[in-house]
């Protein structure tokens, strides 16, 4: 592309690492083709702000009982003062489905940070090493296939105490093998590349090959396994709870539902009670696949429609 | 220029045109085949490179041509320590290559570069071009700021990248294959090294667009007395760039000696059948008849006599026993074949 | 006489950024008996061209006009029940990167079975005589039947791929970059072996390559592409010596030659145009040495010069003048080494 006179250009500033601006894009463009991604996207938006203006919107404590005179308002139907009734305690289930969103998104958002951390680490390392290195992590991923995950949680639960953190320790021990097999496929594939073989006769450290050339190559993976991994999380923390192995000081959604469970609701024809529990935890998780599948577009353009 | 510890001899004291930049000592590349589900059965090993000694004078050019298979992207490895060798030495500029560690690693790794063959995974996809030319002057700490940025536009613009700042935010997936290689060569040159190794550097390239790349290659090697190292399966890239040509066989070299005498008057029976097959550009050239088989064995295992055994026209019983040394069958020109052995 | 004439082919991609024209107008005769050759860079449309006349375009590209006739019949406008009678029985095709095309899950003997017994409609020990036959064809070794594809190289895999494109003698036979991929003794043997066929199968092929050396010493006649258009077309032995546009003489410029290293190479500087958006006149004016004011405006046509000899170039009848200036390197303005 030759000029035939000389063009004066701006001189740009020292040119910089655009990735991230290059994500913010691809991230937007995402959107702007995929109604599902926008929808999952807007399911998070709205949890997340309840979940922070918790006091806000519910409209009592949800672990107080409430009693209207003498009367404990217990197993009342929903109407104006209990939007979704109450408890056989006389707890307003809509406060608690309110407040229920902190925990199931704190606990969905934190392990699957963990995870999805560990997971590319150990992706990155083992495949980039090879060897006994490879080896020797690839054995810890398959002993982590190995161990059920349930019984752990509640061995661990039964020594440490039932905690939210305990749950999250629990998850990013064992659910990082996934994103790690993944991860190191990936980089496997990525390490015969030219730019990264170019950038070791360049001179460029291991450290520097797997943090600057190998890693921002991998990070709409390591995003895409986060995602789903968050939908993992709060389905296990809803699990747990629900056996009653989670943390009964902090309503979850998990938690709502075996109370309601406990308290025969089911049979008591109570669905205010146990459904709505049940719709989030679905929703969130769905809005998780919805924006993990946008991604899923991302990683492969293959399959975006011509 | 300081070097971070550089124990490398400095560019102004590599030895030169008089005397070998690089000296290759009967280097050999062995790869352990796995079999089974524990690991390597006795002895099974593939014969990467089998042997190969050779010296390149400074400021000259070598290409290495051979067919898939034959060693020679092995080869290129192990001259850019990518790969050390199973036997046998690499010295460069009088320091083995193997004893390299650290600092003084880092300076090998600043004289010597490499172009790679795919321009479309050349360059790191989320960098942009200027990021990428930058890299070379991060990793060995060569200016700062303002300056680096005239490094990078003072090398778009020698590998004839007009205008070079607009090339400076631009990604990858937006320039051409033929730019992309050009990007690649600048980015090799902003170290400034006194070495480069070309891997197919133009096989995936338009036609009409290698003879650019090919020429700024061969003007640039010229006026910053470059060595290079050319490999290629295409004899008439390595006639056109090339003062001195080596065939690699099964990871043997097979001949080596100035182009002209080894691309024209070829010794060795597997130079006379790449020179024979391959295929020319004018149609009333008569294509000629080729006996030899066209399957390539595969080096696995112990070796036996000349690789080239079973597919030579010419083949003696002292082939099947007896691996044949590099004979000289003319000023500078060797060719490993038993034909021209002076006992013989 | 025309085996296949194609008449003002046009062939469409759309892109989710607009229409792209691959090929625009292509006028082309394929003789019988003879192996033509089809030479371009990459995106000038050859391999479309290809495709369009067996009908296996991808799902977002069309035959937007135009006829090929194929003896007599437009397959263009033959609805798809009727081509599938064509594909493999009258014309046949060797994909690009053929090699690996090859079902790997199944093998070769169980692919040629699928083509003979089903398209083929023979019976079990007629597909394995024919079979048997195909292998001997192409220089296969007949125990390789047996084997999967990933168990052969890349020149029997090659020649698997030609063999399952004759299994069923047509007539014409497309093959698409036949020999890139593989070393050069391979090279020349399959390339030796397919002029052989020729002759002895009285076939036709239609030999798409990107590199002239193949069609030097492959093909009867070529013809040149450039963006969607054919821009020369003549004997071989001709065009070589006596190339009329200038398309043709930058090729020949850049292509290396082994028995002439003397010669400095010169490349065609800049990029073809963008087919999203063609410019109004002749394609390559942009990039030619001799282009006149009127070439930018006024796209030429495809015109018979003498018998046999077409070229695309409103100066198509000075180019033994501009073939001499053509070896001139400021002209391409390239600067001189």
């Amino acid at each position: 592309m030759r000029n035939g006179s000389v063009q004066v250009l701006p001189r740009p500033r020292t040119p910089g690492f655009a990735a991230g601006r290059r994500a913010w894009e691809s991230f937007r463009g995402v959107l702007q083709h995929d109604r599902f991604a926008v929808a999952g996207v807007c399911i998070y938006l709205v949890f997340i702000l309840v979940a922070a203006a918790a006091p806000l919107i519910a409209p009592y404590d949800p672990q107080q009982t409430i009693t209207k005179g003498d009367d404990l308002m217990a197993n009342q139907p929903p109407g104006p003062s209990f939007l979704l009734g109450t408890t056989n305690v006389g707890r307003d289930i809509f406060s608690q489905l309110v407040y229920g969103a902190r925990p199931a998104l704190t606990v969905g958002f934190t392990a699957a940070f963990f995870v999805a951390l560990i997971g590319t680490v150990v992706g990155i390392v083992a495949g980039y090493y090879g060897g006994w290195i490879d080896a020797v992590l690839m054995r810890l991923a398959d002993v982590a296939f190995g161990i059920p995950f349930l019984p752990l949680v509640i061995v661990l639960v039964a020594f440490l105490g039932p905690s939210l953190w305990n749950i999250v320790l629990t998850m990013a021990l064992l659910l990082w093998k996934d994103t790690a097999r993944v991860v190191r496929a990936q980089v496997l594939s990525l390490r015969e590349r030219g730019f990264v073989e170019s950038a070791r006769v360049l001179g460029a450290s291991p450290l520097r090959l797997m943090l600057v050339h190998i890693a921002p190559n991998i990070l709409p993976l390591a995003l895409l396994y986060g995602s789903l991994a968050i939908g993992w999380a709060i389905l296990t923390e809803a699990a747990v709870s629900f056996l009653g192995f989670g943390d009964s000081t902090r309503i979850s959604w998990g938690f709502i539902l075996q109370d309601a469970y406990i308290s025969q609701a089911l049979s008591n024809g109570q669905f205010n009670w146990f459904v709505p529990p049940g719709i989030c935890i679905m929703l969130v998780v769905m809005a998780g696949y919805f924006i993990s599948r946008g991604y899923e577009e991302l990683l492969f353009p293959r399959l975006r429609r011509q | 220029m300081a070097r971070p510890g550089a124990v490398m001899a400095s560019r102004a004291a590599a030895p030169r045109i008089d005397g070998s930049l690089v000296v290759a000592e009967a280097v050999q590349k062995y790869f352990p085949i796995r079999r089974g589900l524990f690991g390597r059965g006795a002895g099974d090993y593939l014969r990467g490179v089998d042997g190969v000694s050779f010296a390149i004078p400074g400021g000259t050019s070598l290409g290495i041509a051979g067919e898939s298979g034959c060693g020679k992207t092995t080869l290129a490895r192990l001259l850019l320590r990518l790969l050390t060798p199973t036997a046998g030495r690499i010295v460069f500029a009088g320091v083995d290559l193997g004893t390299l560690d650290g600092a003084a690693l880092l300076g090998f790794r600043r004289q010597a570069q490499l172009m790679v063959q795919n321009p479309y995974e050349a360059i790191n996809p989320r960098f942009t071009i200027g990021r990428a030319l930058m890299e070379p002057l991060i990793i060995h700490r060569i200016g700062a700021g303002e300056d680096r940025l005239d490094r990078v536009i003072a090398a778009l613009t020698q590998v004839n990248l007009h205008p070079a700042e607009a090339f400076l935010d631009k990604f990858p997936h937006q320039l051409s294959g033929g730019q992309l290689q050009r990007v690649g060569l600048a980015r090799a040159l902003m170290v400034d090294p006194i070495f480069l190794v070309a891997d197919e550097p133009v096989s995936m390239l338009d036609v009409s667009v290698r003879a650019g790349v090919l020429n700024l290659m061969k003007a640039i090697a010229r006026s910053r007395q470059l060595t290079t190292v050319y490999i290629s399966h295409d004899l008439s890239l390595v006639r056109y760039v090339c003062d001195t040509t080596m065939i690699m066989y099964l990871g043997t070299v097979a001949e080596i000696g100035p182009t002209d005498a080894v691309l024209a008057h070829p010794k060795h029976p597997y130079t006379q059948l790449l020179v024979a097959a391959a295929p020319v550009p004018d149609p009333t050239y008569p294509v000629p008849e080729i006996a030899a088989p066209e399957q390539v064995p595969t080096p696995i295992g112990p070796a036996h006599g000349c690789p080239f055994k079973d597919r030579c026209p010419h083949v003696m019983p002292v082939c099947h026993t007896t691996t044949p040394p590099l004979v000289f069958v003319g000023p500078k020109h060797q060719a490993a074949c038993h034909l021209y052995e002076p006992t013989h | 006489m025309a085996l296949l004439t194609i008449e003002d082919l046009r062939v469409e991609y759309r892109t989710s950024r607009g229409v792209t024209r691959a090929v625009d107008g292509v006028n082309l005769e394929v003789h019988e008996g003879e192996v033509l050759g089809l030479v371009g860079e990459s995106g000038c449309g050859k391999t479309t061209l290809g495709r369009a006349i067996i009908r296996v375009l991808p799902r977002n590209a069309g035959i937007a006009g135009g006829r090929i006739l194929f003896d007599g019949t437009d397959l263009a406008a033959l609805p798809e029940p009727e081509m599938a009678r064509y594909r493999w029985r009258e014309i046949a095709m060797v994909p690009q990167a053929a090699m690996d095309s090859l079902d790997p899950v199944y093998r070769l003997g169980d692919q040629f079975h699928e083509v003979l017994t089903i398209t083929g409609r023979l019976a079990r020990a007629a597909a394995r005589a024919r079979a048997l036959e195909l292998c001997d064809l192409v220089g296969l070794d007949r125990r390789r039947l047996a084997a999967y594809p990933h168990e052969l190289s890349g020149g029997m895999r090659q020649r698997a791929a030609i063999a399952l494109a004759l299994a069923l003698s047509p007539r014409l036979i497309l093959a698409d970059e036949p020999v890139t991929a593989l070393d050069v003794v391979v090279q020349h043997h399959i390339l030796r072996r397919l002029r052989q066929l020729r002759a002895e199968l009285s076939l036709s092929v239609v030999l798409v390559t990107h590199d002239i050396s193949v069609i030097a010493q492959t093909c009867d006649r070529m013809a040149v592409m450039y963006a969607g258009k054919i821009v020369e077309v003549g004997r071989t032995v001709d065009v070589f010596a006596r190339p009329q546009h200038p398309y043709t003489m930058g090729l020949q410029n850049s292509f290396p030659n082994l028995l002439r290293p003397q010669e400095m190479l010169i490349p065609i500087e800049g990029a073809p145009p963008d087919l999203l958006t063609p410019p109004p006149g002749c394609r390559f004016a942009p990039r030619c040495p001799f282009a006149v004011d009127r070439c930018p405006v006024d796209s030429p046509a495809l015109r018979e010069l003498t018998p046999g000899r077409w070229a695309a170039c409103h100066r198509a009848e000075e180019a033994d003048v501009l073939r001499l200036h053509a070896r001139e390197a400021q002209r391409w303005r390239v600067p001189v080494l």
